[in-house]
């Protein structure tokens, strides 16, 4: 694969500038990645990362939140501010022909927003009633309790990324401005371009709008220690009249940074990553339970979660859980070389695809620069896949995927599934409220 | 759907002035002698290929009581074929880094494979293979199979999903009984139970042969030898009988009609939809830019009253739905707790009236416009998958007659004027003419909107 260069410049402040020029549309991604998100949200005050984020589209520079966003529909262009749990990111997708004024406003956004409180009271009611509404979606539910069992509610990774209505309520726009100027300053910023840009053009403009500016402090504070999951447990959270159960099973999974990174991905495309994986195979095609099985690890900073599921017909949820099992039983065997084989090729020989459209490409190097991959990463990558072994695979198989130490988590209607759960004998049975589930009434 | 899964020219000075750009993607376009129609387009961007297969059938070919087939047929084209034992199609695929889907929508199914450019001759040869001999390997126990994935699918993007039976209730009160568009491509329950073995050969040999069919391939590509490879595996495939046409009484609407839902929702929902427009004919574009004036962006208008302004929405959404027979046009409001859908319509009622009695801005509409005009440079992005090039030379191909179509689509957005926007408005969204669907929490109809007196 020959992918243009990934050119590495510095701003005259030392803000680091990464560039991979793609000229098949007049179009240009760019990112601004500040190295702070939900994972820096005080204990006390969770969901204060999503919102300053949030916030910094609500008015900024001598705009107000809706002169902004006709500035930015007016030129076509899209400008979002995401907070993820490690980075912040604001990106900015637009012709190449409205680039200047579009990194005009980009800059207000990132460094001068004005965080208005009456904004801040409609964002505020805005999630409050997104929280109520998550009641209704029974994949939302799972994914919300997938990660509060697991991790619990004091780790980052436990909690939703906007927090819980508790502490939403509680939130002032001091709270935002000093997290503002703690965390989204040019101490934690990256830039990530990609486009049809040349860079020597680029830079200066750059240098306008962020190469003056001095340092702020800046401070990433560690991750508190997780707890591996020791044994097996299945929570049901009752949804009386489901139509479906959705089956999740979830642990902690290894860090990004794990030598293992290749095989796991390897291993996983074989257990539930792809369409032919063993899971979809037997749940979907064999035996017609679910649209789709799947599996994936979150590879982050610390060690993200492992999790496997499916959304199954209620009448099965016993007998799917227990294929469940199986797979996950299975998956600590030899796999044949011709099943790696195609998960190897799967992997390495789609790579290119990522690198389709100006926000794929700068997703790809946005993961480069958070993780301080090597500037060669891109053309390390499909050789170190195909250097994956057999023994590599189940190694990391029987590492990584203990089905004993597994939390089983199933939304679904309790009078209906119960009995045939508890008949598996897998583990305690325990059964709880969407309430109980989300953490608030 | 089955998964849940440039040469671009530009005129002197088109960076510089946007309003200049010409889209086009050249291609290269033959039919074979069985009927196969064949495009082809050369990206040497990256080393990928795409092969897309369009069929010009979809639900709207079928008839009541045998609703959801063709969706049905879409997932048994996966199941394998004569030379292709089952399983194989996906594991063949993804064992070159290929990747694959298919979709259906009620007038037509598509189907691609995106694959490194080395191995174009795989999706060739496995596409050829369900082309020409698909029921030479189908059995009952695979259309069983695939008949209850599909049910699951539906559980899961309707039963199980909150305000999931919406877009089923609007279908069945914008069109007549006997309307293929008056039912859900994905089909009943009941209907997916009864489709039979016979069922799937008989739409197999009338629908699925090479002059009812599209196959465009885009990518890194020679135009010389890929012409070589399509005849080479696709030459063979006997031509099947002439399509029959599309059989569909008239759709109009001459009531206003209400309906309320119950569901498992924490909020009342409001639904309001019209007939509207074909796809590509004249209006169809006026509506589009409508959806985007009412409800795209943090200033249009529905938004900002109901949600930025008063407060008393969640989310509002607009969409024209543009579809071959016609298309219909559907506001989405989702209310605040506290505020009932009366409310919320009468706010939204206003809003409408406005939009007829006087034309939007220019900049409301420039703003669109733009908006728009980059949707259709990001089209040029990717070659493959939904919404690609590839896909989208087909599309152009069956709806105009011509797969480079992106320079005249665009366009048709440019030439609307701010007062052809109040004129559409007031054509096709009539008070008199329209469906208003309530969705309410269970036991909690009094928040559903009901008939305003005195209009």
């Amino acid at each position: 694969m020959n992918l243009p260069a990934l050119q590495s410049l510095t701003l005259g402040n030392g803000i680091p500038v990464s560039v991979m020029e793609r000229h098949s549309a007049p179009l240009v991604e760019l990112h601004l990645m500040y190295r702070c998100g939900t994972a820096d949200d005080p204990d006390s005050k969770p969901g204060l990362a999503s919102l300053t984020a949030a916030m910094m589209m609500e008015g900024a520079g001598a705009r107000s939140a809706l002169d902004l966003a006709d500035a930015i529909d007016f030129l076509g262009a899209r400008i979002s501010v995401d907070a993820s749990h490690h980075t912040t990111t604001v990106s900015l997708f637009t012709p190449v022909s409205r680039l200047d004024d579009a990194l005009a406003l980009l800059a207000d956004i990132a460094l001068r927003p004005t965080f208005p409180s009456a904004e801040l009271e409609r964002m505020r009611a805005e999630r409050l009633t997104a929280m109520k509404q998550w009641k209704d979606q029974p994949r939302t539910i799972a994914s919300v309790y997938c990660n509060r069992r697991v991790y619990g509610d004091a780790h980052p990774y436990g909690r939703p990324g906007i927090g819980n209505p508790k502490s939403l309520a509680a939130m002032r726009v001091e709270d935002i401005r000093a997290f503002h100027a703690q965390y989204i300053n040019t101490a934690n910023l990256n830039i990530i371009v990609a486009g049809d840009v040349a860079s020597s053009a680029l830079l200066s403009r750059l240098e306008t709008y962020f190469g003056k500016l001095s340092k702020g402090p800046g401070s990433t504070p560690a991750l508190p220690t997780v707890q591996q999951v020791k044994q097996r447990r299945i929570v049901i959270v009752d949804k009386p009249g489901a139509a479906q159960s959705e089956i999740r099973i979830v642990r902690v999974g290894p860090v990004r940074a794990t030598p293992d990174y290749y095989a796991l991905m390897v291993m996983n495309t074989l257990l539930g990553g792809s369409f032919s994986s063993r899971l979809n195979q037997n749940l979907r095609e064999k035996n017609g339970y679910t649209y789709g099985a799947r599996s994936s690890f979150a590879f982050r900073k610390g060690p993200g979660p492992f999790i496997a599921g499916a959304g199954v017909q209620t009448a099965v949820t016993d007998k799917a859980l227990a294929e469940f099992m199986n797979e996950l039983r299975a998956i600590r065997e030899p796999a044949s070389e011709e099943e790696i084989l195609r998960a190897k090729n799967y992997v390495a020989y789609g790579y290119p695809q990522n690198f389709e459209t100006v926000g794929g490409i700068a997703g790809e190097v946005e993961e480069l620069v958070e993780h301080g991959l090597p500037s060669n990463y891109f053309s390390t990558f499909v050789p170190s896949i195909l250097a994956v072994t057999a023994d590599d695979v189940r190694r990391v198989a029987a590492q990584y995927v203990d089905p004993d130490a597994i939390e089983i988590i199933i939304v679904g209607d309790r009078k209906e599934i119960e009995y045939g759960v508890r008949a598996l004998k897998l583990g305690d049975v325990k059964v709880i409220s969407v309430e109980d589930a989300l953490g608030y009434e | 759907m089955r998964h849940r899964l440039l040469l671009f020219f530009l005129l002197a000075g088109a960076v510089a002035h946007a309003q200049d750009l010409r889209i086009a993607v050249p291609y290269q376009r033959f039919v074979l002698p069985n009927g196969l129609n064949v495009i082809l387009h050369e990206d040497h961007s990256l080393p990928v290929v795409t092969v897309n297969l369009h069929f010009n059938v979809g639900s709207g070919n079928e008839k009541p009581g045998r609703t959801g087939f063709a969706h049905l047929f879409e997932h048994l084209m996966f199941e394998g074929s004569k030379n292709v034992p089952e399983g194989k199609f996906d594991e063949w695929l993804e064992a070159v880094g290929g990747d694959n889907n298919g979709s259906t929508n009620p007038d037509r199914t598509n189907y691609w494979e995106n694959v490194p450019s080395n191995a174009l001759e795989l999706p060739l040869f496995l596409d050829s293979d369900r082309m020409g001999f698909l029921v030479d390997a189908m059995t009952k126990e695979k259309v069983d199979g695939q008949r209850d994935v599909v049910k699951n699918e539906r559980r899961q993007s309707y039963e199980n999903a909150p305000y999931g039976m919406a877009s089923l209730a609007l279908a069945e009160n914008l069109y007549p009984a006997k309307h293929p568009y008056s039912w859900p491509t994905i089909g009943s329950m009941a209907d997916l139970s009864a489709a039979s073995f016979e069922d799937v050969v008989e739409f197999f040999r009338l629908y699925y042969a090479p002059n009812n069919a599209s196959l465009s391939i885009a990518g890194d590509i020679t135009l010389r030898d890929t012409r070589v490879l399509v005849e080479k595996w696709f030459g063979g495939i006997p031509k099947g009988r002439p399509v029959p046409p599309i059989d569909a009484p008239p759709a109009v609407l001459t009531e206003e009609k209400r309906v309320v839902l119950e569901d498992k929702v924490s909020l009342p929902r409001l639904y309001i939809a019209w007939l509207t427009p074909a796809v590509f004919s004249p209006g169809d574009a006026e509506m589009d830019l409508l959806s985007n004036i009412l409800a795209g962006g943090k200033n249009a208008r529905l938004y900002k009253k109901l949600v930025y302004d008063l407060q008393v929405a969640q989310d509002v959404s607009a969409t024209q739905g543009s579809a071959s027979l016609g298309s219909d046009f559907t506001i989405t409001v989702t209310a605040r707790e506290g505020h009932t859908l009366s409310e919320i319509e009468s706010l939204l009622q206003e809003e409408l009236e406005k939009l007829k009695q006087e034309p939007p801005t220019q900049r409301e509409l420039q703003r669109a416009i733009n908006q728009y005009e980059v949707s259709f440079l990001s089209r040029l992005e990717r070659i493959g998958g939904f919404g690609g090039k590839a896909d989208l030379l087909n599309h152009y191909y069956w709806r105009t007659g011509n797969p480079d179509y992106f320079h005249e689509d665009l366009a048709r957005y440019k030439a609307i004027g701010v007062e052809d926007l109040s004129a559409a408005a007031r054509t096709w969204l009539r008070d008199d003419a329209r469906v208003v669907l309530s969705i309410v929490p269970k036991g909690k109809t009094e928040l559903a909107a009901i008939k305003q007196g005195g209009k």
